[in-house]
């Protein structure tokens, strides 16, 4: 559930700036192997992501080839089984990967080059220019992220590339929200004004000395924005307005799955399945690293 | 105080009145938006003319909006271009309680679960039933809420037959099966917020136990139960009211997907089938309901916060 994962995260713990310890670079790659969680984590995504890559090689079959073996249950032949037209689920399942990696990937990039933009521009300059920004923010953060690319959805039409952009436009304030509250918290600090006083360019200022600041909490906020990608992706596609009906995308096929959960369990199950463990270990990754980059709690200026 | 909720009121009738002008920009400017598109290919121009000369389309855009308003204001969001043309406020209005009875359920459902396993989280902190709790919050998080209604289905309905599979009762014919009809899908939904929830009632109740005067009711001999129950637990339920108030809106958001999991129609159900069948109008209407709940939600939440917490004054 995207927007749960949002708010868990959000009360509970982001919000928060501080770099990186500075000078100990291994460090925290020595920290990560020592949190199996999210060593375990991350090897199941480097997986899945090979798995992903490697698609066309892995899959046994075409993953829409029909065939007359219709509803059949896994067996040796069909790992994962069949769906109602005679396709091999496994081989599906593996392709819904690439759509799931390539929708996460791809609006949290986006999500973050705009949000973190704009959260620069908002926090350094403040004025009208924060207030227009925030004024739209503000009403974005009135609504769940998933109503929001619905809507957007509505407007632009389905398809991959327009489940993208909307999907990164609901999105993009999270990470506007956290680089502005990072820039305002250290806007006012003494090395800022010496840089300033020395003349050096508002676009320096901003890049070298405060954006690294900003970088901790923007990486594990962009760990977390990927499962909630992967979740609005799924669920746009469940309902038909995600990636075309013949793409394999882990919602579509649970949404095939619908009209045979009757007769055929594990359409119904192992998709769901493929989004769990995938979202679930995003999760523990994204935990795993705030604790690594020390990324800590703070109260949120208003 | 008084001044803080004409405030809050007023700014929450801005962000309707902002939500209300994308809505009707978004929809009408944007080139190629698939819904005006399929309004002008979609049989003879003839006909096209007169749906759009029936949606005002053909006006000058501020007259549009103008009128937009006047009909907002009438409680007139036009009629559905599909079906027996039914206005759209009749629609949202059959829409309307089942998206509410599902809301509230899904709430309640997630309370139950998530306040006692929060409160035996951090009495048993660190317990293995602690951990159990903490991978189930986990495990709750990662589900989609449509995939988990799914497994109920196939677990309830048609394996063990206890529960109907899909559909809704109103409960004018009877309280039983509306209740029925919902446990599924209030489940589904209310399960990730039962997971924030207990993690936040852990968290908080663990805080509060720190304090001196919980060593002091324990010092002067309460009963550990008192203790938590009586001192500890009002005290941390402050923190988790603000995150219940979030939830709530969210759950919300749980309801437009789940119901169309479950064929519930509600506003969910309204909403995705209308942007299905470009149904232009209803589209539209549903939205702006959507939104109104949400804003209304965030209101109150703020001026009910007020009243918990006393250390707020305006």
């Amino acid at each position: 559930m995207a927007d749960g994962t949002k708010i868990l995260v959000e009360s509970v713990e982001t919000q928060g700036s501080v770099a990186l310890p500075a000078g100990r670079k291994g460090r925290w790659l020595r920290s990560l192997t020592r949190d199996k969680k999210a060593l375990t984590s991350a090897v199941v995504l480097l997986g899945l992501t090979i798995a992903a890559i490697f698609a066309p090689y892995l899959s046994p079959y075409d993953p829409n080839a029909q065939n007359f073996q219709m509803l059949q249950a896994p067996s040796a032949q069909h790992l994962l089984g069949t769906d109602s037209l005679g396709r091999d689920l496994f081989s599906r399942i593996l392709y819904g990967a690439r759509v799931s990696l390539i929708v996460g990937i791809s609006t949290v990039a986006i999500a973050l080059i705009v949000g973190v933009l704009l959260g620069l521009l908002a926090g350094y300059y403040g004025g009208w220019l924060d207030m227009l920004i925030m004024r739209y923010i503000d009403l974005q953060w009135a609504f769940p992220n998933f109503i929001i690319a619905v809507y957007l959805v509505a407007i632009f039409g389905t398809g991959l590339v327009n489940v993208i952009v909307a999907v990164s436009l609901a999105f993009f304030d999270d990470f506007a929200r956290l680089t502005r509250s990072v820039v305002l918290s250290i806007r006012e600090e003494d090395y800022i004004s010496a840089a300033q006083a020395i003349g050096t360019p508002d676009r320096r200022i901003l890049w070298k000395h405060i954006l690294p600041n900003a970088v901790a909490p923007i990486i594990v906020q962009a760990t977390v924005s990927v499962s909630y990608a992967i979740l609005a992706e799924a669920g746009l596609s469940f309902l038909g307005l995600g990636v075309k009906a013949s793409t394999p995308s882990w919602g579509s096929i649970l949404s095939d799955a619908r009209s045979f959960i009757y007769s055929a369990w594990w359409l119904g199950v192992f998709p769901g399945l493929a989004i769990m463990v995938t979202v679930l270990s995003i999760n523990f990754l994204g935990d795993g690293l705030r604790d690594i980059l020390d990324v800590r709690e703070y109260q949120e200026e208003n | 105080m008084g001044s803080y909720i004409v405030k809050r009121v007023f700014y929450g009738l801005v962000v309707m009145w902002m939500v209300a002008t994308l809505v009707f920009f978004m929809l009408r400017i944007i080139p190629g938006s698939p819904i005006l598109a399929s309004l002008g290919v979609e049989g003879d121009p003839a006909a096209a003319a007169k749906i759009r000369h029936q949606l005002g389309l053909d006006q000058p855009l501020y007259l549009q909006y103008l009128v937009w308003f006047e009909r907002i204001f009438q409680g007139n969001l036009g009629n559905s271009l599909y079906g027996s043309h039914q206005p759209v406020s009749q629609l949202i209005q059959q829409a309307f309680p089942r998206t509410m009875s599902l809301a509230t359920l899904s709430f309640v459902i997630a309370l139950l679960l998530a306040v006692p396993a929060g409160i035996i989280s951090a009495v048993k902190k660190h317990s293995l039933l602690d951990h159990s709790f903490t991978l189930a919050a986990f495990l709750g998080l990662s589900m989609p809420d449509f995939w988990l209604g799914i497994l109920l289905i196939m677990l309830f309905a048609v394996q063990l037959h206890w529960l109907p599979a899909i559909g809704y009762v109103s409960p004018s014919q009877g309280l039983w099966p509306w209740f029925s009809h919902l446990i599924l899908p209030a489940t589904a939904i209310g399960t990730a917020f039962s997971a924030i929830i207990a993690r936040m009632t852990r968290s908080a109740l663990l805080e509060v136990m720190q304090e001196d005067y919980i060593r002091t009711a324990r010092a002067k001999g309460l009963h550990e139960n008192w203790v938590i129950l009586k001192h500890a637990l009002r005290n941390s339920l402050m923190p988790v009211m603000t995150v219940i108030g979030i939830a709530f809106a969210l759950l919300m958001a749980g309801t437009v997907i789940v119901e169309n999991v479950f064929a519930i129609r509600g506003l969910g159900r309204l909403l995705i089938i209308s942007i299905l069948q470009e149904d232009y109008p209803l589209v539209q209407g549903t939205l702006l309901v959507i939104a109104a709940i949400f804003v209304s939600i965030n209101v109150l939440e703020d001026i009910l916060y007020t009243y918990i917490n006393p250390k707020i004054h305006y």
